[in-house]
């Protein structure tokens, strides 16, 4: 169903809509304060988000910092994504027994006891699902594990009101406007006319929790007050990539002297991998008890940066750093148009705020536009 | 000698070369056969010949002091059988052996040498064509050296 | 865009089958049949395509299926013994059981080379992938035009399928050229580099269709060998190989540029990835 219309929600009322979520047998997902940062985890209670806080963002830097309200929403994005959860790091595919010279595979690969709510997903992160979506169920396979997990998850999406440094959806197209993809949107508004929200369904079963709330309808001046918001975040964001072209620039540049200044800054440490909402590559881990009659194979979150990566009997393909970060941002930005339609890079910046040496793809990109060796050494 | 005319005139190498020329080529060539295991020509030996290979096998060897002789290479028909013959100091640097009965077409180096000297334009246009086969066989041996079958570990 | 296509059998869950033989090709290159423990199970494949093989406990590896493609009762596959995985696979004995999963990937192009002469270019255990094709145009000879073999391997004793290569010079419009890259004296086959047999083919470029694996090194160098001699290059056509761990294009490992090696190749046309080849460390 196309978005529903918009209902006011009162600030202290978004505890009610955690309960109505456990009500219908979900389990809340959302931002939480732990180990400084603002991390995706449990939530029972409106009392477990992080309200009145921020996050400062800069290349290799990010700080929380204490805000004069009390927002609930009021950050950009943290270290994760929700793909931690649709496309867990560890999972157990399955075990097998031993019988004799043969074996019999239990398929029992651990499946999660209740589905999901991820409260408090942005227009970056949306973007993010949907282009796993179409890597992992959509392609000539289709990925069971990604499948159970998507399908159940329930989305309260949130409108960004402000816009971190690292930011730059506005120049991918993916954001910070949500405007699909969510059962529930939201928007943060705070100010002399009260703390409240912005509200409106995406789905049946959006509308059907919504119906359970105390809301008010919207009116004209509240809603443009929320969208005005929304384009204020756009503006405010500092970074940009220019991808006319994009695909064909990098792969021209193959040989590109960027790609050295990059490599001598990188410490392949794979943290961008990590961080970033549309990464999606794993390696599987066969593995035996002490007795040997029992096996597991296990999948995990692997990524290119790692020396092993391309490794076939004579050695690894890509050796050096350079080759690393170029199959990378080659593969973010280039390939995955020609492999899967469209971008796999969404603009949510996590790469850049989270790498140790605050390499930053926008100024990359622009880089190997410009031609020259220019940029940090 | 009328086949031997038609093969030396349609043979690539020959091809494109003055008329004249070629029929003095025909006039100093003849037919050679060699029984297998025997040796065409040895290292050191001075070269005055060149083969054209109509039939049969011819390996090239190396003679290592505490070895078997080792096989560089092997030729067979349609190819040319030396080059040394034609530079400087006009010396075998390898052995030549036939694997089987080979039957060739042996053709005067040193008659071709002098030719050579005396009308350039002739000397260009016949060191271009070896240049041609030294240019195979080495780009051939380097993929020999690169050993891309082995185990690398 | 593709359909997720719905499989019969889960490709993540590997199939029990059975070692019912073990022959050895050379020194450290043994072929194994294997035969499926629930008889009801198909095993057909697509030449050129390949299985993943589950050790039990050890781990899985991709490997060709090289058997003949008009048998379905079993799987053949050649391994070459070059790490611990690999080892494990060839020392299963008869009754040892493998896990299958699979096939996987785009074969040779059969039906584009029906009517036309068939080049297959093998370089080492290259020849692996390429005896399905062989099989296959043998029998279906009058598929086909002439069918042309050159087999590159590193001296005699490394070798593969040596009776096979024998009686399939045998056939009608069909030949056979061998060469190692060391030989000894009692090799009296060529000696050098597999591009140096072009010369003794009997090549119709306009006619003919180039099925080319091996090396990486050695496939280079076949293709521009095969475009020096007239052959398009939407006509010549390469096996590549890269990390392979799910086969299904979930884990990421095989990219090779934007190709999926595990579901776009492993065989590709030289028209599609002509401008990788040449660059290094990609």
């Amino acid at each position: 169903m196309a978005q529903g219309p918009e209902h006011v929600l009162s600030a202290d009322q978004l505890g009610k809509l955690i309960e109505a979520l456990v009500r219908q047998g979900y389990e809340v997902i959302g931002p939480r304060l732990r180990d400084g940062a603002i991390v995706y985890d449990k939530v029972e209670s409106s009392e477990d988000l992080p309200a009145g806080w921020t996050d400062e963002q800069e290349p290799g830097r990010y700080r929380l910092k204490r805000r004069e309200d009390d927002a609930f929403f009021g950050y950009a994005v943290g270290p994760q994504s929700w793909k931690n959860y649709l496309h867990p790091a560890d999972v157990r595919l399955w075990s097998a027994e031993r019988q004799g010279e043969t074996f019999r595979i239990l398929n029992n690969e651990a499946k999660p006891q209740r589905q999901h709510a991820f409260l408090g997903a942005r227009a970056c992160e949306l973007a993010a699902i949907a282009v796993q979506d179409r890597v992992l169920l959509e392609d000539k396979y289709r990925d069971p594990i990604y499948d159970r997990r998507r399908r159940g998850a329930f989305i309260i999406a949130v409108q960004c009101t402000q816009a971190a440094a690292t930011c730059f959806c506005a120049s991918m197209g993916t954001g910070p406007q949500v405007s699909a993809g969510f059962d529930l949107v939201l928007t943060e508004l705070l100010g002399p006319k009260g703390h409240r929200f912005l509200l409106a369904a995406g789905s049946d079963r959006g509308a059907e929790i919504l119906a359970e709330l105390e809301t008010v309808p919207a009116t004209a001046e509240v809603c443009q007050e929320a969208r005005a918001r929304v384009e204020a975040a756009a503006r405010q964001q500092v970074r940009s990539i220019d991808t006319a072209g994009i695909k064909e620039l990098l792969y021209e540049n193959f040989e590109h002297p960027r790609w050295d200044n990059v490599a001598s800054r990188c410490l392949t440490c794979a943290n961008c991998t990590m961080v970033c909402p549309t990464c999606f590559c794993t390696s599987v881990e066969d593995v035996t008890d002490i007795t040997g009659d029992h096996a597991e194979r296990w999948r995990r979150w692997d990524s290119c940066f790692t020396q092993s990566f391309s490794y076939i009997h004579g050695g690894s393909v890509r050796t050096s750093a350079k080759a690393r970060y170029r199959q990378w941002m080659t593969h973010k930005l280039a390939s995955w148009i020609d492999q899967f339609g469209s971008s796999g890079c969404v603009g949510c910046g996590r790469c850049i705020t989270w790498c140790p040496v605050g390499i930053d793809i926008t100024e990359e990109v622009t880089a190997i536009r410009e031609g020259g060796q220019n940029g940090n050494p | 000698m009328e086949t031997l005319d038609r093969i030396i005139a349609e043979h690539p190498f020959f091809i494109g070369l003055d008329d004249g020329f070629t029929n003095l080529m025909v006039s100093c060539a003849s037919n050679v056969r060699f029984k297998a295991a025997t040796y065409i020509l040895r290292e050191g030996d001075p070269a005055n010949t060149f083969y054209l290979i109509r039939d049969g096998k011819v390996a090239v060897e190396v003679m290592a002091p505490q070895h078997k002789p080792i096989i560089v290479s092997t030729l067979s028909v349609g190819e040319i059988l030396g080059w040394s013959w034609l530079l400087p100091p006009f010396q075998w640097k390898f052995h030549a052996r036939a694997v089987d009965d080979v039957r060739a077409i042996a053709l005067d180096g040193k008659c071709l040498r002098t030719k050579c000297e005396q009308n350039h334009d002739l000397g260009y246009e016949v060191l271009k064509r070896f240049a041609q086969i030294i240019e195979q066989r080495l780009e051939a041996t380097r993929l020999q050296l690169l050993d891309v079958y082995a185990v690398r570990r | 865009m593709t359909v997720a296509t719905a499989v019969t059998t889960d490709p993540m869950l590997p199939q029990p089958y059975a070692v019912r033989e073990v022959a050895k090709e050379t020194p450290d290159t043994f072929t194994l049949r294997l035969e499926p423990e629930n008889a009801v199970n198909r095993s057909s494949f697509q030449p050129g395509q390949f299985s993943m093989l589950w050790v039990f406990g050890v781990g899985e590896l991709p490997i060709s299926i090289s058997g003949d493609p008009a048998l379905h009762d079993r799987l053949v596959y050649t391994v070459r013994s070059v790490g611990q995985a690999t080892h494990s696979l060839v020392n299963r004995g008869v009754g040892d059981g493998v896990g299958v999963r699979g096939p996987f990937g785009a074969g040779w192009p059969l039906e584009a080379a029906r009517g036309r002469d068939v080049i297959v270019v093998a370089g080492g255990i290259g020849l692996a992938p390429l005896r399905p094709v062989i099989y296959h145009v043998l029998q279906n000879r009058k598929d086909y035009g002439r069918l042309v073999i050159l087999y590159g391997g590193r001296s005699p004793r490394d070798l593969m399928y040596r009776k096979e290569l024998v009686t399939w010079a045998r056939n009608p419009e069909t030949q056979v050229l061998v060469t190692v890259d060391y030989g000894g004296l009692n090799w009296r086959g060529h000696v050098g580099v597999v591009t140096t047999l072009f010369k003794y083919s009997r090549l119709q470029p306009a006619r003919s269709v180039a099925m080319v694996c091996g090396p990486e090194i050695m496939m280079r160098f076949v293709t521009r060998e095969l475009e020096t001699r007239g052959l398009s290059r939407d006509d010549i056509y390469l096996s590549m190989e890269r990390n392979m761990k799910c086969a299904v294009g979930f884990c990421g490992h095989c990219q090779y540029g934007p190709h999926f090696i595990c579901k776009d190749g492993p065989v590709f046309r030289y028209e599609q990835i002509l401008n990788l080849l040449e660059k290094y460390e990609l």
